[in-house]
């Protein structure tokens, strides 16, 4: 497995997506640590872009990468070697990639401007931390999608409607809920929706973080636990931790009987 | 620099005339310690004492309660006196003009629920002096009623309150005029420092912190500041509630956190002024009911929940000059009217252009989002919180406003923050 | 040394391979026939694991493959069409399929056989049909295993390099080793081809040796005892024809 990783991220490393991805988050980086001069700004400016960008593009290079290597799996599955193997190694391979592409174009810059010795240090790392969980999640769901669809166009299709509905109207339907069912006691309905919404979790934990005394503001004995202690912190980090395991486990299986 | 010195000198050459002058006068000092000396207890030295005496307290633990001290002493505990009331009830009560109480450590009164017991009681005294001394566990601290000129300094007021209906206050001024209270520390009690019908008082330099409800509650009290002050982590940092003419300056006002958590919160108070604080992470910095004319400026907002909720009661207050930066919401309110005024103030989500270069955006900027509105109307939503359905929402009621208030506008808004000269992380 | 024990496989409702029995022994080369569509590469395909059959089992030198992989080491597969990962250069690739088979394997004889000293360090992706024709069967080739499996190996190859793979199959023959071809180039096949299976529909209507086709259907020439199969009345329509 871990020779199939070390190829695929030597094969995504030198694509043009790889250096296209770094420099995007390198440039806006850059940009919005130049314009603000403030690192706290800077990090709720990216964590915007964050939350929306890397589940897009870990879905759609996701997508791509397992269409367009078909043909090297079936080169790969004729050799001795296990089918487990072959699509961890290459799911690894591709999250690990955009992760390090994500993680030093974000990061180089926020280094040379001193975060390492600043107050925001822990919540850079929370953003690093979420940015890279969404790239394993979403470019495991894309996998997962590609490995149930045969069909490129529909797969692709699928990957994009999913990330839509969670990157937004998962989120629209989530306020409504709340604003039409006011008055019933909604905390834990609000924390439960949040926790099957990837996208929203790594929001939340980022706000654990820059939002805290807004989040603190909500009566309800349940929230104030969840936000007040480390609990909240710990719940989301484990519930990343299993949405990123999910669509593995998921591609694991079906790959298992699935022809090529 | 000058002046300092030349108090200090003043104030050195008063003390050692005081003191050669004193016994001169027929003053003695009562010096009590647990074994060995004339006096073993306080109480009987106090007794004993007459009118301008000193009495020295030695190192020892002194188990004695309600001490009443009726005549003009001065109490000095040497370090390591220890009085402890063993929570029979109060400790001291002044009833006397021009006493002085400094060096002790007080702790153990009792909790009553009937009764206001304190380490330290002052009633209807001039001119009393208490400092550097220790309470611990005393459920009410330093207790003044109807006292006039008093001073405060330097005393560490500890508590072990859990529950707001079962404990005091650290410093309780009621009925008072002209105190000083300063470089205290109040800490784990109901409220850090409470005044009630309290006049021409200042309080400088205090921290406090930890308490269950405030770190400072004005009730009904006109023409006090405070000053230079640390309030952080209690229930809300400061109350002023039913006042007028409180100056408010210099003051830290720090992670103040929960659901009915500010900073500062202002209800019925007219014609005060809030300059050059910091308040930093608090849930809400700012809270204002029904306050009016009052001017809130060089203030920095940095990364609190709300920086300012200003309820439509609240009229003719002028926001100037103020830093906003990092604030999750800068300003929700209830109203769809304005009637204050929002002006140079820096906003760190604005998001306008400066073209002329004169330091002002050119667009204005509205600090009320639409999503500020729907989290007054329905709570849980504050879940959402920066989610981009959000900003879209937030973008679309930025072009036209439907639902917050139209008026509602800074029309200068500065490019870049103010300075100032403290730092934002200490 | 391969044995297939009533395979069935369909994808949706289309049956592909039904009922398969047969018995593949060590040695020799066995051409797979059939039009297309006939399952040749599902039948293929299942050999190696790639499909996974509904029903049967599929033994490898007397061991049921179902769920194995090590097997694979003994064979060496040619798949019909090569894509590869497209930024990685032709020497990575072949380095990094020794890799993955622990094999050194003979690349240097094969690279200079199939003139690809100029392109190993081309990228994949900027390689014509041809030469990524070589490089697949490089890859195939290179190792020595005693199964060699091609699907039609002679796609997109230049005169002179058919010429080469063909001398490259008789040597591999001489060797002892047993190959299994699928070809639509009924030339290959007559020249080389020990035994014939020919698949139509999911089914094995011939297996047996070239010989034995030719004389059971009264031909000399293999395309038309293949079409002969296909249609017993074929010499009479050719005759009024």
């Amino acid at each position: 497995m871990t020779r199939i990783l070390t190829y695929s991220c030597y094969d995504l490393l030198r694509s043009r997506w790889s250096y296209a991805y770094f420099l995007f988050y390198l440039i806006t980086t850059l940009a919005l640590l130049y314009f603000s001069s403030d690192l706290s700004k800077a990090i709720i400016s990216l964590m915007n872009i964050v939350l929306i960008l890397s589940p897009l593009i870990g879905t759609m290079l996701g997508a791509m990468y397992s269409y367009n290597s078909r043909e090297f799996v079936e080169l790969l599955l004729a050799q001795p070697i296990r089918r487990r193997d072959i699509f961890l190694g290459q799911y690894l391979g591709l999250a690990g990639s955009l992760s390090l592409s994500f993680a030093l174009g974000m990061g180089i810059p926020f280094l040379i401007y001193g975060v390492q010795v600043s107050a925001e240090v822990w919540n850079f790392a929370t953003l690093l931390f979420s940015g890279v969980m969404l790239t394993f999640i979403f470019s495991g769901l894309a996998f997962w999608i590609a490995m149930k669809q045969e069909d490129k166009t529909r797969g692709f299709g699928t990957a994009i409607l999913l990330w839509l509905f969670l990157a937004i109207v998962y989120d629209g339907i989530f306020l409504l809920a709340l604003i039409l069912f006011e008055a019933w006691p909604l905390e834990k309905f609000a924390l439960a929706a949040s926790l099957f919404n990837p996208i929203d979790l790594s929001r939340i934990l980022i706000m654990l973080k820059l939002d805290i005394s807004a989040l603190l503001g909500y009566t309800g004995a349940v929230f104030q636990q969840f936000a007040g202690s480390t609990r909240g912190m710990f719940i989301c980090v484990l519930s990343l931790l299993a949405w990123a395991a999910l669509p593995v486990a998921g591609f694991l299986y079906s790959c298992k009987r699935k022809d090529f | 620099m000058y002046s300092l010195v030349t108090q200090a000198i003043k104030t050195c050459l008063l003390l050692h005339l005081m003191y050669w002058l004193c016994p001169a006068l027929g003053a003695a000092t009562l010096e009590v310690c647990p074994d060995g000396c004339a006096y073993s207890s306080i109480q009987q030295a106090v007794d004993a004492a007459a009118a301008g005496d000193s009495l020295l307290i030695k190192p020892g633990i002194y188990r004695e309660h309600l001490i009443l001290i009726d005549k003009p002493l001065s109490i000095l505990g040497q370090e390591g006196a220890v009085v402890d009331g063993q929570y029979q009830g109060e400790i001291f009560r002044i009833r006397a003009n021009d006493v002085s109480l400094s060096g002790l450590e007080i702790r153990h009164v009792g909790t009553s629920y009937t009764e206001d017991q304190a380490g330290i009681r002052v009633e209807k005294s001039k001119n009393c002096q208490i400092f550097n001394n220790k309470l611990s566990d005393t459920f009410f601290g330093i207790y003044l009623a109807h006292a006039s000129n008093c001073e405060i300094r330097n005393n560490q007021v500890i508590g072990k309150a859990e529950k707001e209906i079962s404990s005091g206050n650290a410093i309780h001024l009621w009925y008072c005029k002209e105190i000083t209270v300063k470089d205290n520390l109040a800490k784990h009690h109901r409220d850090g420092i409470y005044l009630e019908f309290v006049e021409n008082s200042h309080i400088l330099h205090n921290v406090s912190e930890d308490n269950l409800r405030y770190g400072l509650h004005f009730m009904f009290s006109d023409y006090d500041d405070y000053l230079h002050n640390t309030f952080r982590r209690n229930g809300a940092g400061v109350a002023v509630m039913f006042s007028r003419h409180i100056r408010m300056q210099h003051n830290r006002f720090e992670e103040n956190w929960g659901p009915s958590a500010y900073g500062l919160l202002l209800k019925e108070i007219y014609d005060s002024e809030i300059t050059s604080n910091v308040f930093r992470k608090n849930t809400v910095a700012i809270y204002a009911e029904s306050a009016t004319r009052i001017r809130i400026a060089q203030n920095d907002f940095l990364q609190n929940g709300w920086a300012m909720k200003m309820l439509g009661s609240s009229m003719d207050n002028t926001i100037t000059q103020n830093n906003f930066i990092s604030n999750s919401f800068d300003l929700a309110t209830d109203s769809r009217r304005n009637h204050n005024q929002y002006e140079a103030n820096y906003w760190s989500e604005y998001a306008g252009y400066d073209l002329d270069k004169d330091g002002t955006g050119d667009v204005p900027y509205r600090p009320v989002k639409l999503y500020a509105f729907i989290v007054g109307e329905s709570p849980a939503t504050i879940i959402l919180l920066r989610c981009l359905l959000m900003d879209l929402l937030n973008y679309a009621e930025k072009v036209m406003p439907v639902l917050t208030p139209q008026t509602l506008l800074d029309e200068r808004p500065r490019m870049k923050p103010y300075p100032r000269n403290q730092s934002f992380n200490p | 040394m391969i044995r297939f024990e009533h395979i069935h496989k369909s994808f949706g409702k289309q049956e592909v391979l039904k009922d398969i029995e047969l018995h593949i022994p060590a040695g020799g080369l066995t051409a797979l026939l059939g039009p297309n569509g006939s399952g040749k590469t599902t039948l293929v395909k299942s050999l190696l694991g790639l499909v996974i059959p509904q029903q049967g089992h599929i033994y490898f030198e007397g061991k049921p493959i179902a769920g194995k992989w090590d097997y694979r080491r003994h064979i060496g597969y040619l798949p019909q069409i090569a894509r590869f990962p497209e930024n990685l250069r032709v020497h990575e690739l072949i380095r990094m399929i020794q890799d993955i088979r622990s094999e050194q394997g003979r690349p240097d004889e094969l690279i200079a056989l199939f003139e690809l000293n100029p392109f190993l360090n081309a990228r994949l992706r900027n390689l014509s049909g041809g030469t990524r024709q070589k490089v697949n069967l490089l890859l195939t080739l290179m190792f020595d295993t005693p199964l060699i499996v091609l699907d039609e190996p002679t796609v997109g190859l230049d005169p002179v390099a058919l010429v080469q793979l063909k001398n490259l199959i008789s040597q591999e023959k001489e060797r002892g080793k047993t190959l299994l071809l699928c070809s639509h180039i009924m030339s290959v096949v007559e020249e080389l081809a020990d035994d014939v299976i020919f698949l139509l529909e999911g089914r094995i209507h011939f297996h047996g040796s070239l010989q034995s086709l030719l004389q059971e259907q009264g031909e000399t020439r293999l395309e038309h005892a293949i079409a002969r199969v296909l249609k017993p009345d074929f010499h009479l329509q050719r005759m009024e024809s």
